[in-house]
């Protein structure tokens, strides 16, 4: 208990510390958001409709960005070797990242998800929707990330090859994520499409601990 | 507690190439054994087999406790430490961080720290980053975290190469003291440990 307390601490602060990775994503977030309206036009005939998908997209693509930094770095100066001789399992190594991402990224970015949704038009009523649904998301995000984090771990260019293997897992929290909101607005009950999200996530965080080991395994042999 | 290492015909390779095949040899609580071969002979891969992290061709790594064998995982997690050429420092973390890290991780207490930070002299080096450390300095933060996270096999890869004189002969005492009590050293060497040590050549297994 007091490695895994260490490792969560030690993993926040490499996600805090040295560039300030959460609010980067943040920011990344609203840049893609508002370049939205630049490329459609300003009108909120056009825009509102779409607020709940593209914030969820922008969500998506958001989260990528730290991914790279998971275990690549951890890989290259040796701390991936510390850390599998330590006294938890690699499957809970990979676990306890897979939460500090979603503390340090997904949650910052579930805060501000909801400020570009409402920017492009969606109802205010919905913010505290958009914001649950994010935050339910990035912990699939998070999950599903470490894998393909893990999986192109040695590969060189790595950081493309995560988007590439990433982005389709990416698909079902979108869908689900962004309909519910869709839902939502047209009075609909959401719950439905968030049970789906629900199950994703649950999904996520049985399979990518265990299949992410598998490849850090793989990578350090 | 660990207290025998038996290597049994093992056989290694990297890629398509074979490093060595049928290496036997063991190790008992007190001793060193001390692995030479020219660059590529598969030194540090053997350290890494025994670490847990290259499977072997052929032959078994077992490791014995003080109650009969025990399981390589168990063994792997809780009883060794691999001090490579990489000493898994992050850069922009304080030396203070990055040591109490690895010693909570790998199960030393905080005042088998204390100890260790005056032992290695690491007191003016904590609070700086780890990028701004020496080859050295770096070397002896991996010794401090040997020393305070107690682990009884340790596998050494070119422990000694980064420190000066003087840093050479602290890691021969500390060494020395791991072996009194009852640790084993496992070293990929070019030149000689300071510690008495059976010599095992790897360009001779192959």
């Amino acid at each position: 208990m007091k490695a895994a307390r260490a490792l969560f601490a030690r993993e926040l602060s490499l996600a805090w510390g040295g560039g300030g990775g959460p609010l980067l994503a943040c920011g990344f977030l609203l840049c893609l958001t508002a370049i939205l309206p630049l490329a459609a036009g300003g009108d909120p005939r056009v825009l509102a409709p779409a607020a709940s998908g593209a914030s969820w997209m922008a969500l998506a693509l958001a989260s990528l960005l730290s991914l790279e930094r998971m275990f690549e770095r951890d890989l290259e100066d040796g701390a991936l070797d510390l850390l599998a001789t330590g006294p938890l399992p690699l499957e809970a190594v990979v676990g306890i990242k897979a939460l500090a991402q979603w503390l340090a990224t997904g949650l910052p970015l579930a805060v501000a998800a909801p400020v570009a949704a409402l920017a492009l038009g969606q109802p205010p009523e919905l913010i505290g929707l958009t914001g649950a649904s994010a935050a339910l998301g990035g912990l699939g995000f998070a999950f599903t990330g470490a894998l393909g984090a893990a999986l192109a771990l040695g590969a060189r260019r790595g950081g493309l090859l995560i988007a590439v293997v990433v982005l389709p897992l990416f698909i079902p929290p979108v869908v689900f994520g962004a309909g519910a909101l869709t839902r939502a607005a047209s009075g609909q009950s959401p719950a439905s499409a968030l049970a789906l999200l629900g199950a994703y996530v649950l999904f996520a965080l049985v399979i990518a601990p265990v299949a992410g080991a598998a490849a850090v395994r793989n990578a350090q042999g | 507690m660990l207290t025998r290492l038996d290597i049994e015909v093992l056989s290694l390779s990297r890629g398509e190439r074979r490093l060595f095949d049928g290496l036997s040899f063991s190790l008992s609580a007190g001793e060193t054994a001390a692995l030479t071969g020219a660059n590529g002979a598969g030194k540090t891969s053997l350290l890494r087999a025994v670490a847990g992290f290259i499977r072997p061709d052929a032959g078994a790594i077992v490791f014995h406790g003080a109650d009969g064998e025990m399981e390589a995982e168990t063994a792997q997690r809780s009883a060794l430490h691999l001090l490579g050429h990489h000493e898994g420092l992050k850069p922009q973390r304080t030396a203070r961080q990055e040591l109490g890290f690895q010693v909570e991780w790998l199960g030393g207490s905080a005042e088998a720290m204390d100890a260790a930070v005056v032992r290695l002299k690491l007191s003016p080096l904590l609070d700086l980053e780890t990028r701004k450390l020496s080859a050295g300095q770096r070397r002896r933060l991996s010794l401090a975290r040997l020393v305070a996270a107690p682990r009884a096999l340790w596998l050494l890869d070119e422990p000694l190469a980064p420190l000066d004189e003087a840093w050479r002969g602290v890691a021969a005492e500390l060494m020395a003291e791991h072996l009194a009590g009852g640790g084993m050293i496992l070293a990929a060497v070019h030149d000689p440990l300071p510690v008495a040590a059976r010599s095992l050549d790897l360009g001779d297994v192959r």
